[in-house]
């Protein structure tokens, strides 16, 4: 065994394995020291002209190569680094004295706080700015711009917690694991990674002290980096890796427990474009479409037509199976200016979800118009559903504004635990009912998803979630309404025999998660899948229901094989 | 020299985004114009300075050019301001 006292310990997000040398994101480059220039304010000019101009030109250059929404990005940060106002504050400061790359940094320092200072969409472009000063000042230092590895060899990422803007150039063929120091089960690094089923484990304390090229094994099962592994351990690592691989390629079935009941297994879907390869991953159909991407990055709604075509093609990739679409779920971590653009303290408890479909009705009505359009022209079996619904009152007016407009399947999402606690009143009003955990996590620890520093608490394991599921899934049985999770904790194994122990009737999850989730279901009985409800809803923690589920399930397994 | 008076006419303001666009148009004539706004004026090949005056919906600008066909580029520049990017 390597040497334990080195090994990390982190949240793990998936059930893969990985070996591999490391490599760090690159830190933040350190300011500039305040010096007098050496040679002089007019060749300080001509340095800082030669790396604006090669800035915005390398900018340009990866816009063009990442394309779409992107592009617009960066081109707009090209048009930064060519900002004439600018150029006039940097020479200014170069004529008092100061070196080419302290007057870059001042300069660009004050823009962003100027813009910060005047908040919200404004501030957001801060960002922009900060990435650009510091590949100005890269430029002037000949250091590498700050920014992601990449080496011609695969290699596993480590860094403090990845953004956005670091992912969407990442070439992931390369990547065989993502490591980070901060962050959650929620963080981007942990979407990103359970969405393209990269191995990762995320908040490992002390990441960051690990060696460029080091070789790690992270084993996102156990939450673990290995740090010093044997050759023994390596050559045991890559065995696994390769029976995982064996396994991911086997013919796939409907999702089903040992005893024969059926649990269809769907795929979470952000675009039209996941349809195909979830479909070969086995998915039974989409039971979370998300609509956002039609509304991101645009200054109004769509049209109703733009709408219809793309629904259409999602409709049309999935003929004879059943398709939950999600109405537009603005607010919080995905704020539409066309929708809510007033300033809210507490946004995860503001005007998001329905509430803020309600409060602009004619886009929440057009929307349906054009599913329900859609829906008339394919083959598919559309069901749609209105995010953080909170009250009977609230399902009751979604449920008849869809009927209206002609939807034929309407149901309400249960992220609020309100919603959860009086699902056997909701349920009656409406056809069926999605529990979204990652909010209903949130809400119900009071802890911001999006905030490292309460991370531990965004745990779905927890006992008072999971009794809030029971209360669901009771409430669907009483009344016949299906019961379905499209969080991500249906994408953990274990925890999705649990759900479905809890009345939970179908599982959606990322494409990435359905193989493993399909063979865990398969090894437990519906009598089981109780019992480990049963187990973790006495638990006191998270850690302990996971860890009693675990250990209640091992000796299952260890039984089965030895009876056979 | 020339002065157009303008109304901006995206429904979100002159963001991030028309502003990059508006500042193509700027650069692509060649020509240095100003932008005014009440006692402010300003470079407007600056994105960052169209940015920091946070222009919204219905804001009344003047633009102001010398030059050869002063004209021709702020009637380019007028309609671009008056037509509204965010439809």
């Amino acid at each position: 065994m390597s040497d334990t006292a080195e090994d990390l310990t982190g949240v793990g997000i998936g059930r893969g394995l990985a070996v591999g040398p490391i490599l760090r994101m690159p830190e933040p480059l350190p300011e500039p020291t305040d010096v007098t220039s050496t040679i002089g304010a007019d060749a300080e000019k001509v340095r800082v002209a030669g790396a604006l101009a090669a800035t915005a030109a390398d900018i340009r250059l990866r816009g063009q190569r990442a394309g779409g929404a992107a592009k617009d990005v960066l081109d707009a940060q090209a048009f930064m680094a060519e900002d004439p106002t600018l150029k006039d504050d940097v020479d200014a400061r170069l004529a008092a004295g100061k070196t080419a790359e302290r007057a870059v940094y001042e300069a660009f320092a004050a823009f962003r706080d100027l813009l910060t200072s005047m908040g919200g969409y404004m501030g957001e472009r801060a960002t922009d700015l900060n990435d650009v000063s510091q590949r100005v000042v890269a430029h002037l230092q000949g250091v590498a711009a700050p920014g992601v590895p990449d080496p011609s060899y695969p290699f596993i990422l480590v860094a403090r917690d990845l953004a956005p803007a670091d992912t969407a150039l990442l070439d992931l063929d390369k990547v065989l694991a993502l490591v980070t120091s901060d962050g959650g089960p929620t963080s981007h690094t942990a979407i990103l990674a359970r969405e393209k089923a990269i191995v990762a484990v995320v908040g490992a304390a002390g990441a960051l002290e690990l060696a460029d090229d080091q070789i790690v094994i992270v084993d996102a099962v156990a939450g673990t980096v290995s740090v010093a592994p044997t050759e023994a351990e390596q050559k045991a690592a890559a065995a696994t890796i390769a029976a995982r691989a064996a396994a991911a390629d086997a013919p796939v079935g409907p999702g089903a427990l040992a005893d024969g009941t059926h649990v269809p297994l769907l795929a979470n879907l952000g675009s039209v474009d996941g349809a195909l390869p979830a479909i070969e991953k086995g998915a039974e159909g989409v039971g979370l479409f998300r609509t956002e991407f039609l509304f991101l990055d645009a200054d109004r709604a769509p049209t109703v037509e733009e709408q219809q075509e793309k629904y259409t093609q999602l409709l049309t990739a999935f003929a004879g199976k059943k398709v939950v679409v999600r109405a537009l779920d603005a607010g919080a971590d995905k704020p539409l200016s066309f929708l809510n653009d007033e300033p809210e303290e507490n946004p995860a408890l503001g005007l998001r979800g329905l509430r803020a479909l309600r409060a602009n009705e004619p886009i929440l009505r057009d929307q349906l118009t054009a599913l329900a359009n859609a829906d008339a022209a394919t083959d598919a079996e559309l069901w749609v559903m209105a995010p953080m619904v909170s009250t009977v009152e609230e399902t009751r007016y979604f449920t008849k504004l869809a009927r209206e407009l002609g939807i034929k399947t309407a149901g309400v999402m249960i992220e609020v635990p309100a919603a959860a606690l009086l699902a056997d009143r909701i349920l009656p009003d409406t056809d069926f009912a999605s529990i979204g955990t990652n909010d209903l996590t949130q809400y119900t620890l009071a802890a911001d998803r999006l905030l490292g520093s309460v991370a531990s608490f965004q745990d779905p394991w927890h006992p008072a979630v999971l009794r809030l599921v029971g209360e669901v899934g009771r409430a669907g049985v009483a009344v016949g309404k299906p019961v379905g999770i499209c969080g991500e904790a249906a994408a953990d194994p274990l925890l999705a025999v649990v759900l479905v122990g809890l009345g939970a009737t179908s599982l959606s999850m990322s494409p990435a998660a359905l193989a493993d989730v399909r063979t865990e279901l398969a090894r437990y009985t519906l009598q089981q899948a109780k019992e480990f409800a049963e187990i973790a809803l006495s638990a006191d923690s998270a850690v302990e229901a996971r860890v009693a589920v675990l250990a209640a399930a091992s000796s299952l397994t260890t039984n089965n094989t030895e009876s056979e | 020299m020339a002065d157009r008076s303008v109304t901006i006419a995206s429904v979100n303001g002159l963001h991030a985004r028309p502003a990059s666009l508006f500042v193509q148009e700027v650069t692509k004539s060649g020509l240095a114009v100003e932008l005014t706004r009440g006692e402010k004026t300003m470079n407007a090949a600056s994105i960052l300075g169209l940015i920091a005056l946070g222009l919204q919906h219905g804001d009344e600008v003047t633009l102001h050019t010398d030059g050869d066909d002063a004209d021709g580029v702020l009637d380019g520049l007028a309609a671009f301001l008056g037509t509204d990017h965010d439809a």
